[in-house]
């Protein structure tokens, strides 16, 4: 094996890690509310502006910056839930799905106009005094950052893993994602599963949005792009397992590597779309469905 | 169509074929232009995704095909209604292959499915042919806008005039049917599958069509730009905000939509986009009729 596809292969594995996070916050909302936020990258966007913009007015690290943009997304998903997806919940389970993707198309146009009134439409990134460290391994190198990053990943979705798995909340969010109605008559409140599981989503979001600011780049239109690349890490991993969600985001990470280093870089978007409709197909109700 | 709607609609036609006569100003035709452009670009998602209620978000990958096929033609020398027949013929052709397969997905399963696809076709288009592409001089030297918008108007009217004939049909109403339950539609006797197959091969027809015409009309660009996701998204917020699986909807969209766009262009690019954004969640949400059915309850509500 060249030395090439090796050091692309560690880059896939450490991008992989961030398509997971991104993915989880997705799979959460979509297996627990039926709610398909395909604005989702734009939540991704603004957390990584949000850290941009800590870092260039005070300074902060980035790292740092998630105690801050983390809890505000938390927040603001609480103020989307009731602004708008509340509402859409209310629709009957048949209709949830398609209407929840058309609401959220609105929202991630409507956001992205915003984001470019905000920071301009310029491509931005944090470059922080470390931005540049590697370590290196025999001839290849690791981004400090970027490690950093996966690393972080880990540790969110194993956090996550056990709050579902631990938390009576986190219990109450599964029982409403298997079915709500039974969820519903064993006395959980399904709104306030809905809503928790909501805020957590932006909030993993927004931490997925800080790590793509500090290793990556940022953009108002990155938007698509990020929604696109959690949906593809869904319908690889399906629903219901956090840890293999983050998984199937290494497994992207990786493909896209590979197809990179074989058909020449701007074909790395190409495998993973090719594989989700692929894997889309062959299974019509989806991998989504358990 | 009703008789009411077809008196309209050819008052309207007349008044339009009349402009260039009246008003010679290049930037009126070139306003009328766009807006007729989205008039054919939404009425035509409009059959797919609103009356056969098959949310598309591939479409502006037939836009590009048209458009990519129009212009390789007609820069060698084909004249240009052939080339954009050639267009639609391959947009339709494609669409055929990829409708076998995506209709498989149901709701917003096909809605992913397909922007996947639309993506994986401008990511393609865009790494292959990556130089912009431009007229001939000789072409420019020659070029007039009232060709183009007397094409374009052409081209809204076949599209208005084919969806409405379309619809009254009886395969057009199996497709509301589908789009109301595919399984009652099915048990009573609709042949699902062809017939969603049929209204995709007629709206990408009329888009491949749109899509040579955006090559005509354009002097020059990069053949990935009619490929972009914005041409889907501009058809499908100018459908939802006109109304959705209504005839009127998508023209009443269009105006509304091109008007706001250029006028607040000239303060705020993509300004347009934060309205436009929050008025079609406010129409999905409360007025799922888009303004169409909102303002004919205005004069219901009046009394007599």
């Amino acid at each position: 094996m060249s030395v090439l596809l090796l050091q692309q292969l560690v880059l896939g594995l450490l991008i992989g890690g961030l398509y997971g996070l991104a993915a989880a916050g997705l799979s959460l909302v979509f297996g627990v509310l039926k709610v398909l936020n395909v604005a989702h990258g734009e939540l991704i966007m603004l957390g990584g502006y949000g850290a941009f913009w800590l870092f260039a007015l005070l300074h902060l690290d980035p790292f740092l910056a998630l105690l801050i943009v983390v809890p505000a997304a938390l927040l603001g998903g609480v103020v989307l839930y009731w602004g708008l997806f509340g509402w859409v919940v209310r629709f009957p389970e048949e209709t949830r799905v398609k209407n929840s993707l058309l609401i959220a198309f609105g929202l991630g146009v409507a956001l992205q106009a915003l984001a470019v009134r905000l920071w301009t439409a310029d491509e931005r990134s944090i470059t922080t005094s470390y931005a540049g460290a590697v370590i290196s391994l025999g001839p290849l190198s690791i981004p400090l950052v970027r490690l950093g990053s996966l690393v972080l990943a880990f540790v969110l979705i194993g956090l996550l893993d056990l709050l579902l798995a631990r938390w009576r909340w986190g219990r109450a969010i599964r029982a409403t994602a298997e079915d709500w109605e039974a969820a519903a008559l064993t006395g959980i409140d399904v709104r306030r599963a809905y809503l928790l599981a909501f805020a957590v989503g932006t909030g993993l979001a927004a931490a997925a949005g800080t790590l793509v600011s500090v290793g990556y780049s940022i953009s108002p239109s990155i938007g698509l792009e990020w929604t696109l690349k959690a949906l593809i890490v869904i319908v690889l991993a399906g629903l219901g397992s956090m840890l293999g969600t983050l998984a199937a985001g290494i497994v992207l990470g990786v493909a896209e590597a590979v197809c990179a280093t074989i058909f020449g870089g701007p074909y790395r978007e190409v495998v993973g779309l090719v594989m989700f409709f692929v894997v889309l197909v062959a299974r019509p109700r989806g991998l989504f469905a358990r | 169509m009703s008789r009411r709607g077809l008196i309209w609609g050819l008052v309207a036609l007349a008044g339009l074929a009349l402009v260039p006569a009246v008003i010679r100003r290049d930037d009126v035709l070139n306003f009328l232009f766009l807006v007729l452009l989205s008039v054919t670009l939404a009425q035509s998602w409009n059959l797919i995704g609103g009356y056969a209620g098959q949310v598309n978000l591939g479409h502006a990958a037939f836009f590009g095909l048209g458009a990519l096929v129009t212009r390789t033609l007609w820069i060698v020398g084909t004249p240009v209604l052939p080339a954009m027949v050639a267009g639609a013929l391959v947009a339709v052709t494609f669409a055929l292959l990829i409708g076998a397969v995506a209709f498989r997905l149901r709701g917003a399963y096909f809605a992913v499915g397909t922007l996947a696809l639309g993506e994986i076709l401008r990511i393609t288009v865009g790494n292959v042919l990556s130089e912009i592409s431009t007229l001939p001089t000789l072409t420019i030297a020659a070029y007039r806008v009232t060709d183009r918008y007397y094409l374009a108007l052409f081209l809204a009217a076949l599209t208005v005039a084919g969806i409405a004939l379309l619809t009254g049909t009886r395969v057009g109403l199996g497709m509301q049917a589908i789009r109301e339950d595919e399984d009652a539609a099915e048990a009573s006797g609709v042949g699902a599958f062809r017939l969603k197959l049929l209204a995709l091969a007629v709206s990408t027809a009329l888009t491949g069509l749109a899509g040579g015409l955006f090559a005509y009309y354009h002097i020059s660009y990069y053949p990935e730009y009619p490929f972009s996701p914005h041409w889907t998204f501009d058809a499908v917020l100018i459908t939802f905000i006109g109304g959705v699986g209504t005839l009127v909807g998508p023209i009443v969209g269009a105006v509304f939509y091109v008007f706001f766009k250029e006028y607040l262009a000239i303060r705020w690019v993509d300004f347009h986009l934060l309205i436009f954004g929050a008025l079609f969640i406010a129409i999905v949400l409360l007025l799922p009729g888009g303004l169409v059915e909102g303002t004919s309850h205005l004069w219901r509500k009046r009394p007599a």
